[in-house]
């Protein structure tokens, strides 16, 4: 096994710093998780040299060391503590060169650190389009650690990047910023040097601002930490405004004597012109929604081909296995449980490409800053963020991919209300269920001449999904408690073309990511509602195959029939039948019985599986494949005891606001469970959208009744 | 020369930065590029009134009303 060595990458964000790492490690990368924290920790290798391989570790992007976000509390933990695994051996800083200024501020925050850096300023391509002339060399003597000029898009500077990352693991050079940190609070500095046995000043200070977020102290030292501070009379703001302050003035003695810019730098200009189209408004919304638009059709219509190819597939090797594989519990547990439920899971794959392939060149080219800042205003006051549009409206597609894209958000609390209530959005699974209800109890009959009843009555279950999301992150708002205090302080990138390669990288991690991490839940779960749904206690289960044997065999033409009728039998018997039984006292009052209740069972697992669980109940021919002949049969079917029709207006449009609001999707939840790092919070999205959808069912068959 | 709040400056006027009223404000300002002494500019208003962008060398942020009345400029 060669030694790996770490290489940590930080930066401001919009530098350019993935395209570096992309550029560094290639499709060699992996992602992993923090401890503790919901941030993705992606990690990727190249090599050194013959023994060794460098590990680079892509920190969350920050503007400086004092962390607002738990992204950003990343980069302290890593870089303050030298005895964390990650702690690095050299750190890049990536910069932009058309920026240097304000990025410089968290360059000379590391370099305090006492950590080897090596300065790498990027996007040189555009510095030199802008006639920015900077003097690399004399930055780099005056600094005294290497710096480098780099393009990492266009792959430029990047051999001579790592020979000099490679020169620092060897050298070690470390530089000091030339900020006296220690004038600010020269005793607590002393203090916590000696009793945390650290020699270096600006650990020691960033202990003082920080040491009640940072995961790795004890109770007890972040207790003596605090006393120490009221001890002397550490004040945080003012310390901080202070450093920052003297820091920039440094900057600025450092950038006056080797950067030369001309006034007005024209691609600057052009990014404005840009703006005030796309940020116009009436232009700017309007090209918003149609972009939403887009986004939404493209997810419905290019995904559909892909997925249907993908069921088609699993159907075809289903069938292939039936014959490889001898009948008994192994082929059942294989074709009914584990290949249909793989499938259900690489289903997602195509939704979960086109969105990301969408939301990547969105971010990639600055236009996502500008959606934030555009729906800010209104998604502000409902306890939302700007960037909540994109979820949202994805969520009527699918809440999976949509939920997954919730990670632009920066702020926590914006971000897991955004994650509560985007599966409140009526996504494309529950289209079945709501046509196959709404063409039991509503006519298909025009009004003013071109408006089909029906699709009214489907816009309206749409809507309603909205209002529900709406109103939800409202009361969300007023519940959750957040510390972090809620700020819009934004930077708007200028304008870029998106980095083709970076977009590729991107849909490929997401789909990994939801293959390996929500996958293995949504497999689980299907293979335990399959069990449920095929066995049952085994007397039974074998009395009526053996009435059944019998039967085909005095009247074998009548073979089909009887097949269906056999598993609407079995159904009955299995598990999921005794507890579909079992839970009708809990859905009478909402005007469903026993066979609803397995059905509402089994879709667990999809909202779509409804439909064919209701066609296997009823026994209806074809496998349920065609919506008419379950309707047809569902119109006609009566209650046994009262001799009623079981779907009543009042039942079925029960079902249909049961099915808007109730949590019926493992597939979200597990997905929920993997963004937010708990169980905390899908327990929770379950527990209250089930009760929302009981109450509102309940009160809707209740008034119809 | 009088003070007034950033948030009072129409879209194309410009002003020296001079001061901060919220001081937990003030630091993320800081870091953000925003110094007493630099040049902003109002850049635009978002389509519904609410936040403004503004440009500040080099780069442009956004930030919402009630923030930019913390910045007192000249």
């Amino acid at each position: 096994m060669k030694e790996q060595i770490n290489i940590a990458l930080i930066g401001n964000p919009n530098t350019g710093k993935s395209s570096l790492f992309n550029a560094l490690t290639g499709m060699n990368q992996k992602v992993g998780n923090f401890p503790g924290v919901t941030v993705d920790k992606l990690i990727g290798f190249y090599p050194i040299d013959e023994n060794r391989t460098a590990r680079v570790i892509d920190l969350p992007g920050t503007y400086s060391l004092y962390p607002r976000s738990e992204d950003e509390q990343i980069a302290l933990q890593v870089l303050g503590s030298p005895g964390n695994p990650d702690y690095p051996a050299v750190v890049v800083v990536v910069v932009d060169a058309t920026n240097l200024k304000r990025n410089l501020l968290l360059f000379s925050q590391v370099l305090d650190l006492g950590v080897p850096c090596v300065l790498a300023i990027n996007m040189m391509d555009q510095a030199c389009e802008q006639h920015l002339e900077i003097n690399i060399e004399g930055l780099a003597k005056k600094i005294g650690i290497p710096v480098l000029g780099i393009s990492a898009r266009n792959l430029e500077g990047i051999t001579a990047l790592k020979e000099a990352i490679r020169y620092q693991i060897e050298v070690q050079l470390v530089a000091e910023s030339g900020t006296d940190i220690k004038q600010y609070a020269p005793e607590l500095i002393d203090d916590i040097k000696l009793h945390f046995e650290i020699d270096n000043d600006y650990i020691a200070f960033e202990l003082a601002h920080h040491y009640h977020e940072l995961a790795h102290l004890s109770d007890d030292k972040k207790e003596l930490l605090r006393t120490l501070g009221e001890k002397h009379n550490f004040n945080h703001n003012k310390a901080q405004a202070q450093e920052t302050i003297a820091r920039f003035n440094h900057i600025n003695e450092l950038l006056f004597d080797n950067v030369r810019r001309p006034k007005d730098p024209e691609r600057e200009s052009i990014s404005n012109r840009i703006d005030k189209w796309l940020t116009h408004r009436v232009g700017g919304l309007m090209l918003f929604f149609l972009i939403l638009f887009v986004i939404f059709q493209s997810i419905f219509t290019w995904s559909a081909y892909p997925m249907d190819l993908i069921e088609q597939a699993f159907l075809h090797l289903e069938n292939a296995l039936l014959g490889i594989i001898p009948p008994g519990i192994f082929q059942d547990l294989i074709v009914g449980g584990i290949l249909p439920g793989m499938s259900g899971v690489l289903v997602f794959i195509p939704q979960i490409a086109i969105l990301f392939l969408f939301i990547a060149v969105l971010e990639d080219t600055g236009y996502m800053a500008r959606v934030t800042f555009m729906m800010d205003r209104i998604m502000k006051k409902f306890g939302l963020n700007g960037k909540s549009v994109v979820p949202l409206m994805s969520g009527i597609a699918c809440a999976v991919p949509a939920i997954m894209s919730a990670r632009t958000i920066e702020n926590w609390k914006d971000r897991l209300i955004t994650i509560m209530v985007t599966p409140l959005m009526s996504c494309s699974a529950r289209l079945p269920v709501y046509t196959l209800l709404i063409s039991i109890i509503v006519p298909s009959k025009n009004v003013l001449g071109f408006l089909n009843i029906q699709g009214l009555v489907l816009m309206g279950m749409y809507l309603l999904g909205f209002i529900a999301a709406i109103v939800s992150a409202f009361v969300m708002k007023l519940i959750i408690k957040t510390k972090e205090r809620s700020y819009f302080i934004m930077e708007l990138p200028t304008y870029r073309m998106p980095r083709w390669n970076n977009v590729g990288i991107t849909i490929f991690n997401k789909v990994k990511t939801f293959i390996t991490e929500a996958g293995k839940i949504i497999l689980a779960v299907s293979i335990i509602l399959w069990f449920l749904s095929s066995y049952g206690p085994a007397d039974t289960m074998k009395n009526i195959t053996n009435k059944y044997e019998v039967l085909t065999f005095q009247e074998p033409t009548k073979k089909a029939e009887l097949t269906r009728m056999m598993s609407s039998e079995k159904l009955e018997a299995s598990y999921a039948g005794h507890l579909g039984k079992f839970i009708e006292p809990v859905i009478r009052p909402l005007g469903y019985d026993w066979k609803i209740g397995i059905a509402l069972i089994t879709s667990f697992a999809a909202r779509e599986v409804f439909v064919g669980t209701i066609a296997t109940i009823y026994s209806v021919e074809n496998e349920g494949g065609h919506l008419e002949t379950v309707r047809d049969k569902l119109k006609t079917a009566k209650n046994p005891d009262t001799g009623q029709p079981t779907f009543t207006l009042a039942v079925s449009v029960s079902l249909m606001i049961f099915y808007a609001f109730a949590m019926q999707c493992m597939s979200t939840l597990a997905v929920v469970y993997r963004e937010t790092k708990s169980w905390k919070w899908p327990a929770i999205q379950f527990a209250y959208m089930t009760g929302l959808a009981y109450i509102s069912a309940f009160v809707v068959f209740q008034l119809l009744k | 020369m009088k003070l007034r709040k950033l948030s009072d400056l129409q879209p194309g006027m410009k002003a020296i930065i001079d001061s901060f009223t919220d001081e937990e404000l003030s630091i993320r300002l800081l870091e953000m590029g925003c110094l007493p002494g630099e040049e902003v500019e109002i850049a635009h208003i978002a389509p519904l009134g609410d936040p403004i962008a503004i440009h500040l060398y080099g780069h442009k942020l956004s930030l919402r009303k009630k923030e930019a009345e913390s910045i007192l400029v000249k």
